[in-house]
């Protein structure tokens, strides 16, 4: 065994690039509660100081403290940059210092010009010029290859929010690769990758063998760029504090290269704790000091910065970047892996402060230990930022080494990836199936020139025949737009950091979305149980609607209504599913807009569910606003009968509770007389 | 079956009683509180008239997070007013192993009728927990802010203590009007002499019912009755302890 390795259980993962077989055989467990847990050193406090001064500078700046305009930005493009090096445990940025935003133009020189310019700088014209003229980007590619009817449903919104002009992220390299087994074995492993291709130059081999000389250069880039900090990568990591090092360094390639919409980091916690166990059990370094790692890691996770523009921050609600890391979770072998780890990535929020990144995500089963569970509800209530996804449901299908890439996309560390593909407008697709392909807000034909409906009434069963061809239609042209952007992607911005952290052959999914759920089901209830009379424009268009009495909502675990939700969940699927997609790509589907929902309200005229033109959707898979009237878990239930194997991609629910409303506190409610009695 | 005159259903309670519960709201009650949050709930009539079958069938749909120490209960407007319906509602509960309670002012108990009694008795055999809210100890002051007297009320806390069943007291502090010290003695060492007191939950007046009442064009009685601080009415808490301490004392029984 190599030195770097000693006092770890070996096993397969030695010969082989195998994360997971490594913490199988060597994560501890933690069932113990909170009460080992260090809080914030000297150091940790004056740097996280130093952070907030920088955010309201930042603030105070309009939202940019400063941004580069003249070096494109490569792994290995900007030197070293610190807070206060003497003080950092865990070290690097994105660029040569804190707050300073990259350039990233391969996704579209267009898009990183007005992200300068909307905040005050301007792009070096011969950057300009070079990938105007010279270096094609993923944005151009696409507009080359989109055809009329693409163009049409762009600018209408009935598919929106599509990664063509900005990077589609939700891509998860594999970082710990790089702590457990060093950049120069990585390298080793992907040359191997490369001899092994087929023979035969089809258009795939080829492709593949330009991928994986790329993802070569990028680990060369990697160790480099460590270097630069004075770290040296090419090996494995010998403690827990060059563990997080190393893992961090490969996620900041990926961020440094690759502006993404979302940027997660992984399933990181409970690996770093083997390092951790190791080095506590041979004195190396004291809790206090595993926990200032641990603060100032996530203290850079909060630093990741991007240039957007005004636009992008509209769509997405802010400048999120979803670092998201996946944290407990339940083994495959039935233990929990919970570990000491786990509750100090939590612990973060306590001891930096609440924030809404790195997006903390505890993977919930009912096997968690019940001390867990505690603490996250503590930390929950305390500060609101933890985010739950139900492990007892994806484990089956990911088993136990996967991540949430975004707020929901799962998929297994360093073996699987996506092709994000933002959503479909199903509320206006209904529209379309009412007035035959012609938007409601602008008058123009975007969709076929299907019949529109005829008649005063709605009724449901004729409604449902024209909603279903027009989804049908939908599907076709987002799916055919897809395959046009994930080509180009691939083509002009292709994720060589993230992808050197994968193995060869990756699965893929192919993922869409749905936005406007809670509409549609609502829409149809009414149709089924109120009567939904239709008012047509000068036009004939049909623009409102009148409804008279009431009807099942959803958000109310009421069948009627819920069925209905599932039952149009399962028919967008069943159209996407029948497409080529690219690469083979798997087609999964997602309801998860939570930011978004917002600007697509905007774009969408008045709904037959008694919404009026301009309001927001409900976000993900929730209710529309107010019309849960059963309370919180009868809410839930709702969203729980939409089906998992029709929404892979996954399924939110924004649920937001004053503390108040979770239970009383002990010193006013003991529960128990004898308690009180006692004090 | 005989249905309840419902006025709503929560799916999420966690203050109506131990653990996540299903919380049903009946509707209708004889007391008008001063400070009451549910003024929708008093009418006699109105609400929806439900099935004990449709109640539990939602309560099984969600049951898991029902389970782990948690259960239903039942709350309004004024349960008691509802016995036939909610010996029916209990008697399904029971079949399916739910932990059953009940949020009662006690008003309805009439100890002289003899009918009321013999269901009373059937009832509490399956009853789990009975949350008795005392108003006020004080019969005037009861008359005042509720409407009602509480002699029968307070009978009924004897009631409970007789027929074994385990009963928390609950009491809301309103400042000004129920947070006289010598009277939140006093509740203690009424509810002190109760045998199956297993819980005291003293709750702090909100201002959150405003809304209801301006929604409803009712008149709000505290207009410039401000909340409940939490540091007091942890300290007001403890006036009713050392009523329950005292009284212990007296009758011998070890604290």
């Amino acid at each position: 065994m190599r030195s770097e390795w000693n006092g770890f259980v070996g096993g397969k993962w030695e010969s082989e690039v195998n994360v997971r077989d490594f913490i199988q055989k060597n994560y501890t467990p933690y069932d113990g509660d909170d009460s080992f847990l260090a809080g914030p050193t000297q150091n940790t406090k004056d740097l996280w100081q130093m952070v907030l001064d920088l955010q309201k500078k930042e603030r105070e700046n309009g939202g940019v403290l400063d941004m580069d305009t003249k070096v494109v930005s490569t792994i290995t493009s900007h030197g070293p940059g610190y807070l206060d090096k003497s003080k950092e445990t865990i070290v690097g940025f994105q660029t040569d210092k804190p707050f300073k935003r990259s350039l990233q133009p391969y996704g579209g020189i267009r898009m990183a010009e007005k992200a300068c310019s909307d905040n005050g700088y301007e792009v070096d014209p011969e950057i300009s010029e070079f990938f105007s003229t010279h270096r094609k980007t993923h944005n151009a590619g696409c507009f080359d290859a989109y055809n009329q009817e693409m163009r049409a449903c762009r600018t209408s919104h009935i598919i929106t929010g599509l990664p063509d002009a900005y990077g589609r992220g939700r891509i998860i390299g594999d970082y710990r690769r790089v702590a457990l087994y060093g950049i120069d074995f990585l390298i080793e492993d992907k040359q191997a990758q490369k001899d092994s291709t087929g023979r035969v130059m089809t258009d795939d081999v080829i492709r593949l063998r330009e991928e994986l000389s790329e993802q070569m250069v990028a680990l060369k880039m990697m160790k480099e760029m460590a270097a630069s900090y004075g770290c040296d990568i090419s090996k494995p990591a010998t403690n827990v504090k060059e563990a997080i090092q190393a893992t961090y360094f490969g996620y900041l390639c990926s961020v440094k290269e690759q502006n993404g919409a979302a940027m997660s980091l992984g399933r990181t916690s409970t690996f770093i704790d083997c390092y951790a166990e190791r080095d506590l059990k041979n004195g190396t370094f004291t809790e206090e000091q595993i926990q200032e790692f641990v603060d100032h890691f996530i203290m850079k996770l909060r630093c990741v910065k991007f240039a957007r523009t005004p636009e992008y921050n509209q769509i997405f609600a802010g400048d999120p970047v979803w670092v998201t890391e996946s944290i407990g979770g339940i083994g495959v072998d039935g233990r929990h892996m919970v570990t000491k780890m786990s509750f100090r990535y939590l612990h973060t929020l306590e001891n930096l402060g609440a924030a809404p990144e790195p997006n903390l995500t505890v993977l919930w089963s009912t096997r968690l230990p019940q001390n867990f569970k505690k603490f996250c509800a503590k930390t929950s209530i305390n500060t609101s930022s933890i985010q739950y996804e139900n492990d007892d449901l994806m484990r089956p299908v990911h088993g136990d080494d996967y991540g949430i890439a975004c707020c929901v996309s799962s998929m297994v560390i360093g073996k699987e990836m996506q092709f994000f593909g933002a959503r479909a407008n199903l509320a206006k697709c209904l529209l379309y199936a009412l007035n035959g392909g012609i938007d409601e807000k602008t008058k123009k034909q975007v969709g076929p020139k299907y019949r529109p409906y005829e008649g005063d009434v709605l009724d449901y069963d004729k409604v449902m025949e024209l909603f279903i061809d027009m989804v049908e239609w939908q599907a076709d042209v987002y799916v055919n737009t897809l395959n046009i952007i994930h080509y180009m992607h691939d083509k002009y911005c292709y994720e060589r950091a993230e992808m050197a952290l994968h193995d060869r052959d990756v699965k893929r999914y192919f993922a869409t979305g749905i936005a406007g759920l809670s509409i549609v089901a609502d829409s149809f209830s009414a149709m089924k149980y109120a009567k939904v009379e239709c008012i047509r424009d000068e036009d004939g268009i049909i623009t409102d609607f009148k409804i008279t009495g009431d009807f099942p909502k959803y958000g109310n675990d009421d069948d009627r209504v819920d069925a209905i939700a599932k039952e149009v969940v399962h028919k967008f699927m069943t159209a996407i599913r029948r497409h080529h997609t690219y690469r083979n790509g798997i087609p999964t589907t997602s309801i998860l807009t939570i930011t978004s929902n917002v600007t697509y309200g905007k774009a969408t005229g008045n709904t037959p569910d008694g919404r009026r033109a301009g309001q927001p959707f409900a976000p993900g898979a929730n209710p529309m606003h107010g019309r849960d009237t059963h309370g919180a878990i009868a809410s839930l239930s709702s969203v729980s009968k939409l089906p998992f194997n029709d929404a892979q991609d996954g399924i939110s629910n924004t649920f937001t509770i004053i503390p108040a409303a979770l239970g009383k506190e002990d010193q006013v409610f003991a529960g128990d007389i004898e308690l009180d009695l006692n004090k | 079956m005989t249905k309840g005159r419902i006025h709503s259903l929560e799916s999420f309670g966690t203050v109506d009683g131990p653990g996540t519960r299903y919380v049903v709201f009946v509707q209708g009650c004889p007391m008008r509180c001063m400070y009451c949050h549910n003024p929708d709930t008093w009418a006699m009539t109105g609400g929806e008239m439900m099935d004990p079958e449709y109640i539990i069938e939602q309560y099984l749909h969600n049951e898991p997070f029902y389970k782990n120490g948690g259960g239903l209960t039942v709350t309004g407007g004024e349960p008691l007013m509802q016995v036939d319906f909610l010996i029916d509602l209990f008697t399904l509960c029971k079949q399916h192993n739910i932990h059953t309670c009940i949020d009662s002012s006690g008003i309805a108990y009439k100890p002289d009728n003899k009918v009321l009694i013999e269901k009373l008795d059937r009832l509490m055999e399956l009853t789990d927990l009975v949350m008795l809210d005392i108003k006020h100890i004080d019969p005037d002051m009861h008359m005042k802010i509720t409407g009602q007297p509480n002699d029968g009320i307070l009978a009924f806390a004897q009631y409970l203590s007789e027929k074994g069943v385990d009963t928390w007291i609950r009491h809301v502090i309103v400042p000004g009007l129920t947070d006289d010290d010598k009277y939140l003695y006093d509740l203690g060492y009424f509810i002190g002499g109760l045998k199956m007191l297993k819980a005291l939950d003293a709750l702090p007046y909100h201002t959150m019912g405003k809304a209801k009442y301006e929604k409803l064009g009712f008149d709000y009685p505290l207009k410039d009755t401000p909340p409940m601080d939490k540091k007091d009415l942890i300290a007001k808490k403890e006036v009713i302890l050392q009523g329950i301490r005292d009284r212990r004392k007296t009758d011998g029984v070890p604290v």
